[in-house]
C-alpha cells in the first residue's frame, strides 16, 4: 500500500497529465451523448452572448451582400406567385364550385423559420454555426438549415432556449444525402476537411454519365430537407480504382464564407417518421 | 501589477484576439493561425507543474467552447504545458536563471535563439497533437505534415511579432531573498 502511494506521489505530474489527456479525448469522443446536455448548454449561453454582441457590429459590413441575396430570393418568390399564372379559358360558361374545401387535400409539410447567423467557422475540420433562435422560437434538433437562396447549409445538432448550433456541410461527421439533378442517382455528401466550399459526393456508380457543371440537389430522403434544394455544382470527377463508384468533387451552392441569414426548415411529419424508424430499430 | 491580475488580463485578451481576429483570417487551407498559446509560454517559471496543466486545460477548453466541440485544444494545451518545464530545463543558459527572472522572454532565456527554439518546439507539439486528433479519420499524411509545418511557422511568426511589439521589461531579481 505504501508503495502505491509512493508511486503516485513520485509520478504525480505524469499521472495528472495522463488524466487530463484522457479527459480531453473523452470530451472529444463522447460529445454527442453527454456533453450535449451538460457542457453544451452552459458554453452556449456564455459564448452565444459574446458572439451575438460581436455580430451586432459585424453585420453592418455585410449589408450589401445580404441585400443582394435577398433581392435574388425575392425575385424567385415573385416568379412563383399565383398572380402570375392564369388558367387557360376552356369552359365558355362559368360554373359555381360547390365544394368549399380543397379537394386535393394539400397539407403543409415544411415550414420555414428565419434566423441570423451569430457565429460561423470554416477553418477547422469540424465546423459549426450558431443561430440566434432557440427552442422558444420553435427550433428543434434535426431541422435542416438553408441559406436565403435555398442552398443547403447544414442540420441543427444542439438547441437551448436562445441559441441553436448547426453542424454545417463542412464537418467531417456530416452525412447528408444528395442526388444528381440530371440522372437522379443518390449519394452521400462528405467533406474531407481540406478546402471550404469544395465537398465530395460518394456512391455514384460508374455507369452514370456525369459532366462538369452538373447540379446536385437534396434527395428528399432525409426528414431535414425537402426534395430539390440546391447543394452544388460538379467541379471534378475521379474514378475510384477499388470500387465501382465515382468520387465527385463539387462546389457548394451556398457560400460558407459569408453566411448572414438562414432559414430553418421544420418538417411537420418528422415525429411520425422518426417513430417508425425507432420502432424498427427497437425490434431485435 | 500582480502576476495574477496580469495573467487574467492576458487570458481574456488573447482569447478575444484568437476568436474574433485570427479565427476570421483565412490565409490558406493549410494554415490555421494561432496565438492564444502564448499565454502558456509566458506563465512564470516558478509555477507548479500541476497548476500549469490545469491552467492550460482551462485555456484550451475556453477556446473549444467557442468552437462547439470540446476537447481538441484542451488536449493540445495540456501536452504543451506538460512538456514546457523539460524544454526550459534543457535550454536555460546557467543555473539560477529561472530564479533571477520571472517569466520566459528573450532576455531571461539568454537570447533570441533559445527562446525561439522553446516557442517553436512547443507550438509544433501543440499543432501536431491538435491536427492529429482532428484528423483521426483521415489518412492523408502529407496534408497533416504540411498543415503542422505551415501552421507552426505562422504561429512562431505571430509569437515573434507579439514579443517585439509588447516588449516585457523583465526586472533582474537578485539572489538575496
Amino acid at each position: 500500500m505504501r508503495n502505491i502511494f509512493l508511486f503516485i506521489s513520485r509520478h504525480f505530474n505524469f499521472l495528472f497529465f495522463l488524466f487530463l489527456q484522457v479527459l480531453s479525448v473523452y470530451f472529444i469522443l463522447d460529445y454527442s451523448k453527454y456533453h450535449h446536455a451538460a457542457f453544451g448548454n452552459i458554453a452556449n449561453n456564455v459564448t452565444g452572448h459574446i458572439n451575438s454582441r460581436y455580430f451586432e457590429v459585424q453585420k453592418y459590413f455585410f449589408l450589401k451582400k445580404a441585400n443582394d441575396s435577398l433581392l435574388k430570393a425575392n425575385e424567385e418568390l415573385y416568379n412563383k406567385l399565383k398572380i402570375n399564372y392564369s388558367i387557360p379559358l376552356t369552359a365558355p360558361k362559368s360554373t359555381v364550385d360547390s365544394i368549399k374545401v380543397d379537394s386535393l387535400q394539400n397539407y403543409r409539410k415544411f415550414r420555414y423559420l428565419s434566423a441570423t447567423v451569430i457565429s460561423n467557422a470554416v477553418s477547422t475540420n469540424s465546423n459549426y454555426l450558431v443561430l440566434s433562435k432557440g427552442t422558444t422560437s420553435g427550433v428543434k434538433e434535426g431541422m435542416g438549415v438553408v441559406d436565403p437562396n435555398n442552398s443547403v447549409v447544414g442540420i441543427v445538432t444542439e438547441v437551448n432556449k436562445k441559441y441553436a448550433v448547426v453542424m454545417s456541410l463542412l464537418h467531417k461527421d456530416s452525412h447528408i444525402s444528395g442526388k444528381l439533378l440530371k440522372t437522379g442517382e443518390t449519394g452521400t455528401l462528405m467533406w474531407d476537411g481540406e478546402i471550404p466550399n469544395i465537398v465530395t459526393l460518394l456512391g455514384i456508380p460508374k455507369s452514370e454519365k456525369i459532366v462538369k457543371g452538373d447540379s446536385i440537389i437534396s434527395s428528399g430522403f432525409s426528414t431535414a430537407f425537402p426534395k430539390g434544394m440546391k447543394i452544388g455544382n460538379v467541379e471534378a470527377i475521379y474514378k475510384e480504382k477499388s470500387t465501382n463508384f465515382f468520387r465527385v468533387k463539387f462546389r457548394t451552392a451556398c457560400n460558407f464564407y459569408n453566411l448572414q441569414y438562414v432559414y430553418l426548415i421544420e418538417n411537420v411529419d418528422q415525429d411520425g417518421v422518426n417513430e417508425i424508424i425507432n420502432n424498427i430499430k427497437a425490434q431485435p | 501589477m500582480s502576476s495574477l491580475i496580469k495573467n487574467i488580463f492576458r487570458f481574456i485578451l488573447l482569447m478575444l484576439l484568437q476568436v474574433y481576429v485570427l479565427d476570421k483570417v483565412r490565409l490558406h487551407q493549410l494554415i490555421t493561425p494561432y496565438i492564444y498559446f502564448i499565454f502558456i509560454l509566458w506563465l512564470p517559471f516558478k509555477i507548479r507543474r500541476s497548476t500549469l496543466m490545469i491552467l492550460a486545460f482551462i485555456l484550451g477548453l475556453t477556446l473549444d467552447s467557442f468552437r462547439h466541440h470540446p476537447g481538441f485544444h484542451a488536449a493540445a494545451c495540456v501536452l504543451m504545458a506538460y512538456v514546457r518545464p523539460f524544454i526550459i530545463n534543457i535550454l536555460i543558459p546557467q543555473e539560477g536563471s529561472e530564479t533571477n527572472f520571472e517569466e520566459p522572454s528573450f532576455r531571461s532565456m539568454g537570447g533570441m535563439l533559445p527562446y525561439l527554439i522553446y516557442a517553436g518546439f512547443l507550438i509544433m507539439l501543440h499543432n501536431a497533437w491538435l491536427f492529429l486528433l482532428e484528423a483521426w479519420q483521415f489518412a492523408d499524411a502529407w496534408y497533416f505534415f504540411g498543415k503542422t509545418l505551415f501552421s507552426t511557422v505562422i504561429g512562431l511568426f505571430l509569437v515573434l511579432i507579439t514579443e517585439l511589439i509588447f516588449s516585457r521589461n523583465q526586472k533582474f531579481k537578485t539572489n538575496s531573498v
